[in-house]
């Protein structure tokens, strides 16, 4: 449990932070219009929504944390039991880490392009990255099927069992991060021609770039977790 | 004390932020079920929660019926009883209490008293009661699958919990588990809208501190909640992959009923780590709405501002905060090395310090109030002693040496209801009370409502009382009968008859309550806008009850906090959050 102490300590330690400096040096027993510090951004409610749904990603990233970090937890806790043997990480895993990492440099490099207002870099480079993420995907279960193909199936043995658990929970978290990607790309085809092309997707691709560098870094980690041990 | 602006230029004109696009349903469907409004939710919310809420209270009455008078009831027998012991807590903790303060108090009131139109992601929200209900049906279906519904207690304990011998361990713990992780799945869909809407659809001049207690409450526990409930979800997942797969993840190596099972070198003590995890925080996502809830109550109904605000906004913080390093005092009996323990019983114990101030903040509160002894007011301060009191027997139960004692006892049974079953659900009645004008238009009759609250709260301490007894005798819980027990005295019997005819008196005078509810709605008196004459900005809205969008053409703007109550030199003695400061010649002192 100590990995999700320190992990949870640290969300604490900023949500808490946070909270302290909103709420120190204010004597909510005043009447006055304290409305000066909303006129900033509330104004505009589409800014106000767009900057709504980053927040609503973060928390949903702190959520994604806290649940990897408990597996992560538990398979440090699992380890150090007696009957643990450690599993034959398949080659292919690096491959796999390669193109993960390839799909993230091109969200980044879409998410730089949407700033140059370059439409068709935009475009290219956000196809480009989900169809690296796909590649990775079919390389996972092709990792599976080399795996139970050498005889490593789930019940066998504890290191396998959370091997096929965590490539799984991460799988399904980019594979909800493809769904909306394929929703981006429709938007990309409705949106080509139009005036503001970039601006019609420019969000939603700052969005999955987070996701899929929050995802890569949750990969990294567990990848790791598996070579080390 | 107060200061106000001194010319009317200061005051800040309403913000001209353009209308928001809200989804505006045409149909009876779309206005009713595919709802997204926060305020339909919120209802269809607290009609689940309480319909399975009104279950897991007949299985109570079961239970207590084989308690009280064993060998009488041919229909309860100990496989049905621990099923009932099992489901009775899931329900309560989870699908009632989380469910009801989150989703139904939440859904109704944070968009109401932060001045927003409503939720921030509407869509999302609806799916989120959509995915709860799916829950509630599974956890239903699964007493109907073979075997029946899971009897390994709330806590679901491996290896007992799939282990042939107890009661549903093939489809029934499944089934609770299937249903636990889309419950999760369905709170973090409208978790993320409660956060995501108190940070930022705050109306103009709703700065944090302005926010009600009600809404800290709320918005702390939904943190803790999103951040606890993974760990429900990890050990469901994994306990499901050991019950159909086979894995070991949980389950050492067991001969069961003389055969050697498949299983090897799991760890049951990694669940009971990660359940507890959940579990504990679990306590306080119930019991920080209920805190946030009872302090406006308070407030509102003894006429006099919450003592110490700010206070109460840093001890909420701090025992959510603090509520994640206290896990492991349920596992005291578990073998834990004895440091282990002292850590975690020192941190159980300053817990307690930011709990204990609020209770002071709220007794501060009442001295020398206006009180108005209404329904409300009544279950509030009801709150307050049974919370003292489970809150002393935790206390001992915090001490490594106590609970060795007393685990696993009546006990332990007596103060968790006193501290987290019977406070909480004090509070859900007094809220609805509280709200239930502003939701239909119509007052709750009041006679009804007081006898309601006595039966219940008198009837609720007739029922734990005793059973503090019980457990130092050292009856203990989960057993569906004693037999003949060398150090339960024959009395013992008799204490339990009395408990279970204390218990199926409260039980049935909640039909009061839902027979008021019921009948309220088309014959109860008109309430009018503001009928407790409060602060806050739901009672503020120009239709009663609020109609989609909540505040007609322009939203509030809020000038003060929501507690200004018996203000000197005030035309009322209540002034609403969005009413200018007055202009005054003199300084400001006011
Ligand atoms: C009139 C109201 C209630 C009565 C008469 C009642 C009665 C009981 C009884 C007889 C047991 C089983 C004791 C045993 O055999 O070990 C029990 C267990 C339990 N109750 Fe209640 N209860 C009531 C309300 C509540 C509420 C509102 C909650 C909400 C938190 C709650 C939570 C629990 C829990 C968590 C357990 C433990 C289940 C287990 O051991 O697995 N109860 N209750
Ligand atoms: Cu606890």
């Amino acid at each position: 449990m100590t990995v999700t102490l320190i992990l949870l300590a640290g969300m604490m330690a900023v949500i808490v932070g946070w909270l302290i400096r909103q709420t120190t040096n204010v004597s909510p027993w005043v009447a006055d219009t304290g409305v000066q510090e909303y006129d900033n951004n509330r104004n505009n409610p589409d800014q106000l929504q767009a900057d709504s749904v980053k927040i609503g990603l973060g928390v949903f990233l702190a959520v994604a944390t806290s649940l990897f970090a408990l597996f992560i937890s538990a398979y440090m806790m699992r380890m150090e039991l007696a009957d643990w043997s450690p599993l034959n990480d398949p080659d292919i895993l690096w491959f796999n880490t390669a193109f993960l990492v390839v799909a993230s440099v091109y969200f980044q490099l879409a998410h730089n392009s949407v700033k140059r207002l370059d439409a068709n870099k935009v475009r290219t480079y956000f196809l480009v990255a989900g169809i690296f993420t796909f590649i990775f995907l079919i390389g996972q279960l092709e990792a599976w099927r080399q795996l139970s193909e050498a005889g490593y199936y789930l019940s066998n043995n504890p290191a396998n069992a959370f091997f096929y658990l965590f490539t799984a929970v991460h799988g399904l978290h980019l594979f909800g991060g493809l769904w909306v990607w394929c929703k981006t790309t429709l938007k990309f085809a409705e949106a080509k021609g139009k005036a503001p092309e970039v601006a019609i997707v420019a969000r939603s691709v700052e969005l999955c770039t987070i996701y899929w560098h929050f995802l890569l870094v949750v990969w990294l980690v567990l990848f790791a977790l598996f070579i080390y041990t | 004390m107060t200061q106000v602006a001194h010319d009317e230029t200061a005051f800040a004109p309403p913000a001209e932020v353009e209308e928001v696009e809200l989804y505006h349903p045409k149909t009876f469907i779309g206005k009713y079920i595919w709802s997204q409004d926060a305020k339909v939710i919120a209802i269809q919310y607290s009609i689940t929660a309480i319909g399975i809420g009104l279950v897991a209270l007949v299985l109570s009455g079961i239970m207590r019926l084989q308690l009280g008078f064993p060998d009488t009831f041919s229909f309860i027998d100990p496989s049905s009883y621990i099923q009932n012991v099992t489901i009775h807590g899931m329900i309560m903790v989870i699908y009632l209490l989380t469910a009801l303060f989150l989703g139904g108090f939440g859904n109704y009131l944070i968009p109401l008293m932060v001045g927003a139109r409503d939720m921030v992601f509407p869509y999302v929200n609806m799916i989120s009661y959509w995915v709860y209900l799916a829950a509630v049906l599974v956890l239903v279906a699964s007493f109907f699958a073979p075997g029946g519904a899971t009897g390994a207690g709330w806590t679901l304990y491996p290896p007992q919990a799939i282990l042939p011998g107890t009661p549903g361990s093939d489809w029934g713990i499944v089934l609770m588990l299937i249903s636990l992780a889309l419950f999760i799945v369905g709170f973090t869909m409208g978790g993320l809208n409660y956060v995501v809407t108190v940070l930022q659809a705050r109306t103009r001049g709703m700065s944090l501190m302005r926010m009600p207690l009600t809404i800290w409450g709320i918005f702390m526990a939904t943190i803790l909640a999103l951040l606890a409930f993974p760990a429900l979800f990890v050990s469901a997942i994994m306990m499901i992959l050991d019950q159909t797969i086979g894995t070991s993840f949980f389950m050492p190596a067991v001969v069961s009923m003389g055969e050697q099972l498949d299983y090897d070198g799991g760890s049951p003590i990694l669940f009971q780590h990660l359940f507890w995890f959940f579990g504990h925080p679990e306590v306080y996502i119930v019991a920080l709405p209920a805190f946030g809830i009872v302090s406006d109550l308070i407030s509102v109904h003894a006429r006099k501002n919450i003592f110490g605000y700010r206070m109460m906004v840093w001890a909420i913080i701090a025992i959510g905060a603090l509520s994640f390093i206290v896990w492991a005092h349920h596992m005291y009996v578990s073998g834990m090395h004895p440091y282990f323990g002292f850590f975690f019983a020192t941190t159980t114990l300053i817990i307690a310090v930011p709990t204990a101030l609020k209770v002071y903040n709220w007794v501060l509160t009442l001295w020398k109030g206006n009180i108005r002894l209404t329904v409300p007011m009544l279950f509030a301060i009801g709150f307050i002693f049974t919370f003292v009191n489970g809150g002393i027997t935790g206390l001992f139960l915090g001490n490594v040496t106590v609970d060795v004692a007393l685990s696993d006892t009546y006990f332990v049974v007596a103060h968790f209801h006193m501290v987290m079953a019977v406070s909480p659900i004090l509070v859900v009645f007094g809220a609805i009370y509280h709200w239930y004008p502003k939701i239909t238009g119509r007052m709750l009759n009041d006679t009804l409502g007081k006898t309601h609250f006595w039966i219940t709260f008198l009837g609720t301490y007739a029922i734990y009382y005793p059973m503090h007894y019980l457990g130092i005798l050292g009856v203990p819980r989960r057993y569906y009968a004693n037999g003949v027990t060398d150090f339960i005295p024959e009395s013992a019997q008799s204490l339990n008859a009395g408990i279970t005819v204390a218990a199926l008196i409260v039980g049935v005078a909640q039909l009061i309550f839902i027979y008021n509810l019921i009948i309220s709605y088309s014959r109860g008196k008109e309430a009018g806008g503001n009928p407790w004459e409060a602060t806050t900005l739901e009672w503020q809205t120009p239709d009663t009850p609020p109609k989609h969008g909540n505040f007609g053409d322009e939203l509030p703007v809020v000038y003060r906090w929501a507690y200004d109550y018996g203000v000197p030199g005030a035309e009322l003695d209540y002034i609403p959050q969005n009413q200018p400061p007055r202009p005054t010649s003199t300084d400001s002192e006011a």
